[in-house]
């Protein structure tokens, strides 16, 4: 008995020290760099932004009765008739520019991160089944996810929309669905590696359901890569609906993302008036730039092989 | 009396099937072939109640396929395995679930055998909670009294396994094992990843669990020293075949089995730790094309023209003791 109070005894001296979680050292760890740091700020700004828009927005753009079509096409800084400033002009409808710009980031982002979590939880519960039951199971999933990824996302958004026709939840449905194979794809290849390892063989042999096993022993050790294919993705997301609105489907009129604006705006260009192309576009770099450094930082700090 | 476990002809073979490019290759007239690697080849033998059974064999010699087989983590390719007389296929769905968690596995590597993302409770208590042996308000106490038996203070329940040293975290697999009530631990290679220095305090542990809870163990090793001191009677695989079974004196006064006396030449050896060494002369050969006949005549001094082509079978030599050689025949 003695020799384990003296194996113990080394813990005993360190259990003063705070308890450090996965998740503090992860913290730490992603705060390090500046330009993540600053990114994140930023995205946090966008994301309330889009999340609180009719607090935040100076005029409600899809309101018709303040929208004045006596106002459209004004340089950024006119005054209203009504005595409103225009901080970044209007656009062809006579928006305020600001507002409809929030507006859109609202959608934008909203469509991003709806397919993103659809297309993760999808995509994760196919990969892990895949990883951990193995055989025909895995072929036939693997078979379709290969199939899925070989056509270009654009084209089968593309096919799809010109089938569901316009709406918000059409182009969300279209996204999910081209991107739930590269979800699959990744969870499925570290999935693999883990359900090998002997804690798998520990529950297996402790009777704990397959259920339980995918969900609360494989899927938490898979979730590293996955967050950061969630974050480029979503990313990827918000530009392949900015792409599928320019084209002009996908996304109604009166509803207008990022994308449809600097579509919207695209006609006035040639005429001097840049500003109703050109914030929106500003806003979409914004945001696509800071979810992608996001991203990035996750990757390095998340990385499997320097973790643990 | 039946014993606590019985194997028997259990057989397990792993095949690599081939893949697309494989199969039209074959249909061309290649002489590829599906890779079959017989790992574990028609093993029979038992563990009678409260015994120590240690399994040895050098490594890839198929000791945890056979072990993972018992512990029910790996169905087998064919043959039986029976807990306390019931055939597990023969098991109703209630019985099954009762030799599942009564027969435990303490596994090699104290690092990927705790799952990294779970506190030490979570470990410890997610099992007995799921099979009724506490509930989530008495969790925490269910787990503390685990932990202490295993020689942890319970303080540490909130920790994750990062946070421990190897034998801390071998006991915390220890702990979780014995948190469902096991009878039958199957323990595979538990020892050999941890300091010299803390594998006798493990082994001492595992011992005083034996006697106290009333374990039966079947203790696996590729280190005939480690095994020695612990078990009453030794069983001896060789390329997936068991070759030789006797109580441990008996083994180590009188080895039947040439592959055995090859073993015992090594015991007084040097530090040989954590290392893979080859106690016998000559190449391991691959349980992917083992040699006909005996799988130990390419290496065996006494190998006759007989052994190259007629598998030696497992038989009674003396009371208690079993060999698969031909030099038995006379
Ligand atoms: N899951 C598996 N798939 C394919 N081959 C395996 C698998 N597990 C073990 N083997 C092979 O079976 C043989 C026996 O392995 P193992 O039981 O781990 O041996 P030991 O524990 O005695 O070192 C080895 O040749 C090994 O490569
Ligand atoms: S059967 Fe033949 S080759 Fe095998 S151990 Fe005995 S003597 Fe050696
Ligand atoms: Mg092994």
């Amino acid at each position: 008995m003695n020799t384990i109070a003296e194996q113990v005894a080394p813990i005993a001296a360190a259990s003063e020290v705070k308890v450090e979680t996965p998740f503090r050292r992860f913290c730490t760890a992603f705060l390090d760099s500046k330009v993540a740091t600053t990114a994140l700020i930023v995205l946090g700004i966008l994301i309330f932004m889009a999340l609180f828009a009719p607090l935040i927005s100076p005029t409600n753009p899809y309101d018709l009765a303040v929208v004045s079509i006596l106002d459209s096409k004004m340089p950024p800084g006119t005054k209203s008739l009504d005595g409103v400033t225009f901080l970044l002009g209007t656009d062809g409808a006579g928006r305020d520019l600001v507002s409809a710009m929030i507006y859109g980031l609202r959608i934008s982002l909203g469509v991003g991160v709806m397919s993103g979590i659809f297309a993760m939880a999808i995509g994760a519960t196919v990969g892990l089944i895949a990883a951990y039951f193995g055989g025909r199971t895995e072929n036939i999933i693997m078979r379709i996810v290969d199939i899925q990824l070989s056509f270009p996302a654009i084209l089968v958004a593309l096919i799809l929309l010109a089938i569901l026709g316009k709406g918000v939840d059409k182009i969300t449905i279209a996204l999910i669905i081209v991107q739930w194979a590269y979800y699959a794809r990744t969870v499925r290849g570290s999935a693999l590696v883990e359900r090998n390892k002997e804690y798998i063989e520990a529950a297996t042999c402790l009777a704990i359901g397959h259920r339980r096993i995918l969900f609360r022993h494989l899927l938490p050790n898979c979730l590293p890569p996955l967050i950061v294919v969630g974050t480029i993705q979503t990313a990827h997301a918000i530009s392949l609906e900015a792409t599928l609105s320019f084209l002009g489907v996908g996304l109604p009129v009166s509803e207008p993302s990022l994308g449809l604006l600097i579509s919207n705006g695209f006609d006035y260009m040639l005429s001097g008036k840049y500003w109703i192309s050109f914030f929106p576009g500003i806003a979409l770099l914004i945001t696509i730039v800071s979810i992608n450094l996001v991203g990035d930082q996750l990757r390095d700090v998340l990385n499997p092989r320097l973790d643990r | 009396m039946t014993a606590m476990l019985e194997v028997k002809d259990l057989t397990k073979n792993f095949v690599k099937r081939l893949d697309m490019a494989g199969k039209i290759a074959q249909k061309l007239g290649s002489s590829i072939r599906e890779e079959v690697v017989h790992a574990v080849d028609t093993a029979s033998f038992t563990v009678d109640k409260g015994e120590v059974v240690g399994l040895v064999g050098e490594s890839g010699c198929g000791k945890s396929t056979l072990g993972r087989m018992i512990a029910g983590i790996l169905p087998p390719t064919a043959g039986q395995i029976s807990f306390k007389g019931v055939e597990f296929t023969s098991m109703t769905q209630e019985e099954g679930d009762a030799a599942a968690l009564a027969i435990q596995m303490i596994f090699q590597d104290p690092f990927a055998s705790l799952n990294p993302r779970m506190r030490v409770e979570e470990i410890i208590g997610e099992a007995p909670v799921i099979h009724g042996m506490t509930t989530m308000q008495e969790k925490a106490n269910y787990v503390g009294e685990t932990m202490e038996r295993v020689g942890l203070g319970r303080e540490y329940s909130r920790r994750y396994p990062h946070q421990f040293s190897g034998g801390q975290r071998q006991r915390i697999g220890i702990a979780r094992a014995l948190a469902v009530q096991p009878e039958f631990l199957v323990c595979d290679e538990a020892i050999a990843a941890l300091d010299v220095s803390i594998q006798a305090q493990v082994i001492n542990l595992f011992m005083d669990l034996r006697t106290d809870l009333d374990l039966t163990y079947l203790f696996i090793s590729h280190d005939l020293s480690v095994v020695e001191h612990i078990s009453d009677r030794l069983v001896i695989m060789y390329l997936g075949r068991i070759v030789e079974t006797a109580p441990t004196d008996e083994l180590f006064d009188k080895p039947n089995h040439p592959y055995t006396s090859a073993l015992l030449n090594e015991v007084p050896r040097l530090d040989h730790r954590g290392i893979d060494y080859e106690p016998v002369s000559g190449e391991i050969p691959s349980p992917l094309d083992p040699p006909p006949g005996c799988h130990f005549h390419p290496r065996c001094p006494h190998a006759m023209d007989r052994c190259k082509a007629e598998i030696p079978v497992l038989r009674e030599i003396a009371p208690g003791r079993l060999s698969a050689c031909h030099l038995n025949d006379g």
